[in-house]
């Protein structure tokens, strides 16, 4: 393959949003008399670079307000850049909001051939795809009732219908996939995996980690209309974890909660040899180490742990509970281990959260994400658990 | 073969120019706009269908209705102002306005198209905020699809307006019906313009679409629409004051359609150089179009985010 060509071409671009705050002439003369500030400017993007190769699929992730849709919409041609310039190749197309050109007076099949043709779809072209459209959406005998009448999901799935019909070389999305049922979802899923294999290229806003995991090759993390990161979407995922800890963290701090009867104090990840770790590689012999930490005497207490991966699935818990364990009265500082032989977990980035419970299972203490750690392996595998499957192949003797 | 197809279209793709997005940040000419509009003339046509089938869709009589405004409004200017006020002219009465009726319909066909496409123009932008935020098109298919539904009714109304003339015996003369086009053509540049420079301020200032409405109300009572030229040339006492009268292209826009359609009034007292005045107007409108696009394009980048 011959080296992939830039499909969007971002070049220093700021976004700068002045918010005003007088809409009514009332408020502008009274401005204009006192002589006040009346707008107030906002830098929704810094000195964003960014080339997107063909065919290539990437995520923008970053917490909310972060510049992802101002980004999106930059693209899209549909803001216009303060400085900067931003570029593209062939047809975009954006989903930015599924339906947003349906008239709710209009019936179904006058709103395809408007919401096409607003994509940018010629008359004929949406003649070709039309009954397509339709049946993908699956709501053929509603097709000539007004949208007005549709179920919500009725009319999403055929904005989406729409949307994906139209033949674009980059489709920018922006949180749109969670719609409808399960079913027309997996349609949606598959209808994008199929544009990835015809080599379209899509850039996707979305707050799901799975979601961007499952789909993107790279991720770009926006952080305050920065550009925190631009690379593979392991570590992508892993920087934005960090980050979420880090407000998560500093979040705790400022809430001033009263404090518990006991708390759960530091967490340890140690190796074989007792030494701190956060990275480890498939099959180590690792020991989680939690320290409790007694204000006021606790009884028939509870010490728990869970090992949550990067896209949020906890892939693990355990708890001294069901382990069947006496608990000593908690009238000073317990240690919990717990000894894990073989971490046999697939490549990624997990978390480690403790919990100290009360003797009917109430938590009295969490600690979300105490730990993080990454795990390294051959990457063979997709998944939660490494099996470590060994994989053959074998001819058949002859034809059957 | 999927790879074939992605590799081709990797090929397809790598061969396309680099394009920048939306619309640069310097003044786009006004030729690419016009480019920029040809390339979306069926969606332009999709949202006129749309304005006229939204409009009156679960109506028994569906846009017959946007038929029943002026006619009410002649139907009252007939009763009220001809008959009760004595504008129309009664044989064995000297003074009055001759065929009172095709007189007041000819005025306000054209000034309905006029006011509708100002006071539709400008509230498109805002009115399909929806739109605008989540889509690019050009902008300036909004205030134009207004325009269209504008026209449209406009069209009807015309076909009534010639139908009565034909009907009283009074059918349009070729000599002057040339007049009808430049009027036309006055009234729709001033009106667009003034939709694309009100449609992109109503962004930032909603108070213009309040303001246009009270605006319009004086407008139709500053043309001779309801009342005749010459009952005001009689009352301005100073020449300029006459000029500054006829400074108003929709007023020259509707003595031209008067001109054109009016034919009891044809030895009426029309202005000098009517015809020279109308194509003066057209110029300066005209310019004024092209300027009104321009602000209309400087700020549309913004609209997204006012919205």
């Amino acid at each position: 393959m011959t080296t992939p060509t830039s499909v969007i071409v971002v070049d220093g671009v700021s976004k700068r949003f002045i918010i005003r705050r007088d809409k009514s002439l009332k408020e502008r003369a009274i401005h204009a008399v006192r002589r006040g500030r009346t707008s107030e400017e906002f830098w929704a993007l810094r000195d964003i670079d960014l080339e997107v190769a063909a065919g290539s699929t990437v995520g923008l992730v970053g917490h909310n307000g972060s510049g992802k849709s101002t980004l999106l919409k930059l693209v899209g041609g549909i803001l216009r850049p303060t400085t900067g310039t931003v570029a593209h190749r062939g047809r975009v197309a954006a989903l930015l909001e599924l339906g947003a050109g349906f008239h709710p007076d209009l019936s179904g099949r006058e709103n395809v051939y408007l919401n096409a043709s607003l994509l940018g779809l010629s008359k004929k072209q949406t003649d070709g795809y039309f009954d397509e459209i339709v049946d993908f959406s699956g709501i053929e005998p509603f097709i000539d009732s007004q949208v007005k009448f549709y179920s919500s999901g009725m009319y999403v799935r055929l904005a989406f219908a729409v949307a994906v019909h139209v033949d674009p070389e980059v489709l920018l999305i922006d949180e749109v996939l969670a719609v409808g049922d399960e079913p027309f979802q997996r349609k949606c899923m598959d209808r994008i995996r199929q544009f990835q294999s015809e080599g379209r290229t899509i850039v996707l806003v979305s707050h799901s980690a799975s979601q961007v995991h499952d789909l993107c090759d790279r991720v770009v993390v926006l952080d305050g209309g920065h550009m925190l990161f631009n690379g593979a979407t392991d570590a992508g995922l892993h920087v934005l974890h960090r980050g979420y800890e880090e407000a998560m963290r500093l979040e705790e701090e400022a809430a001033d909660t009263p404090r518990p009867m006991a708390t759960v104090g530091p967490v340890r990840l140690l190796d074989a040899r007792g030494l701190s770790r956060s990275s480890l590689t498939a099959g180590d012999e690792v020991t989680i180490e939690v320290t409790f930490v007694a204000r006021e005497t606790l009884r028939g207490w509870r010490g728990a742990v869970t090992i949550e991966n990067g896209q949020g699935q906890v892939v693990y818990g355990a708890n001294t509970h069901r382990s069947g364990l006496a608990m000593p009265d908690l009238d000073r500082d317990a240690k919990v281990t717990f000894h894990i032989p073989r971490l046999d977990l697939v490549k990624g980035t997990y978390s480690i959260s403790a919990i100290l419970e009360s003797f009917e299972g109430i938590p009295v203490d969490v600690r979300a994400h105490a730990v993080t750690f990454d795990v390294e392996s051959d990457g063979a595998a997709t998944g939660i658990v490494d099996l470590r499957a060994a994989v053959q192949v074998e001819r058949a003797e002859s034809r059957a | 073969m999927t790879v074939s197809t992605a590799q081709q279209r990797l090929a397809a793709v790598a061969a396309l120019p680099l394009v920048p997005a939306g619309r640069p940040i310097g003044m786009p000419g006004v030729l690419r706009s016009l480019q920029d509009l040809w390339a979306y003339r069926e969606l332009l046509g999709l949202l006129v269908r749309r304005e006229l089938r939204a409009r009156y869709k679960d109506s028994a009589l569906g846009f017959l209705w946007s038929l029943a405004r002026p006619l009410t409004m002649l139907l009252v200017y007939y009763i009220a102002i001809g008959k009760f006020l004595g504008a129309e002219q009664v044989p064995g009465r000297p003074g009055g306005i001759p065929g009172f009726a095709v007189f007041v319909f000819t005025g306000l066909t054209l000034w309905t198209l006029f006011s509708d496409i100002v006071a539709g123009g400008t509230g498109s932008i805002v009115g399909n905020a929806g739109l605008v935020k989540k889509i690019y098109v050009p902008r300036e298919v909004f205030p134009l699809a207004v325009t269209g539904s504008a026209l449209f009714n406009f069209a009807i109304q015309l076909a009534i307006l010639v139908a009565a003339t034909v009907l009283t015996g009074q059918a349009p003369a070729l000599a002057t019906l040339g007049y009808a086009p430049l009027a036309l053509a006055v009234a729709l540049v001033f009106a667009v313009a003034l939709a694309f420079f009100l449609a992109a301020v109503n962004v930032t200032l909603r108070d213009v679409q309040y303001l246009v409405e009270v605006a319009l109300m004086v407008m139709m009572w500053a043309s001779p629409i309801i009342y005749s030229w010459s009952l005001v040339a009689d009352k301005l006492p100073a020449p300029w004051m006459a000029e500054a009268y006829l400074a108003n292209p929709v007023t020259l826009a509707v003595l031209g359609f008067q001109r054109a359609f009016w034919m009891q009034g044809a030895d009426h007292v029309y202005p000098d150089h009517l015809a020279l005045r109308l194509a003066i107007a057209l110029g300066v409108g005209l310019v004024l179009l092209v300027g009104a696009h321009r602000v209309f394009a400087r700020r549309e980048g913004d609209f997204a985010q006012e919205l």
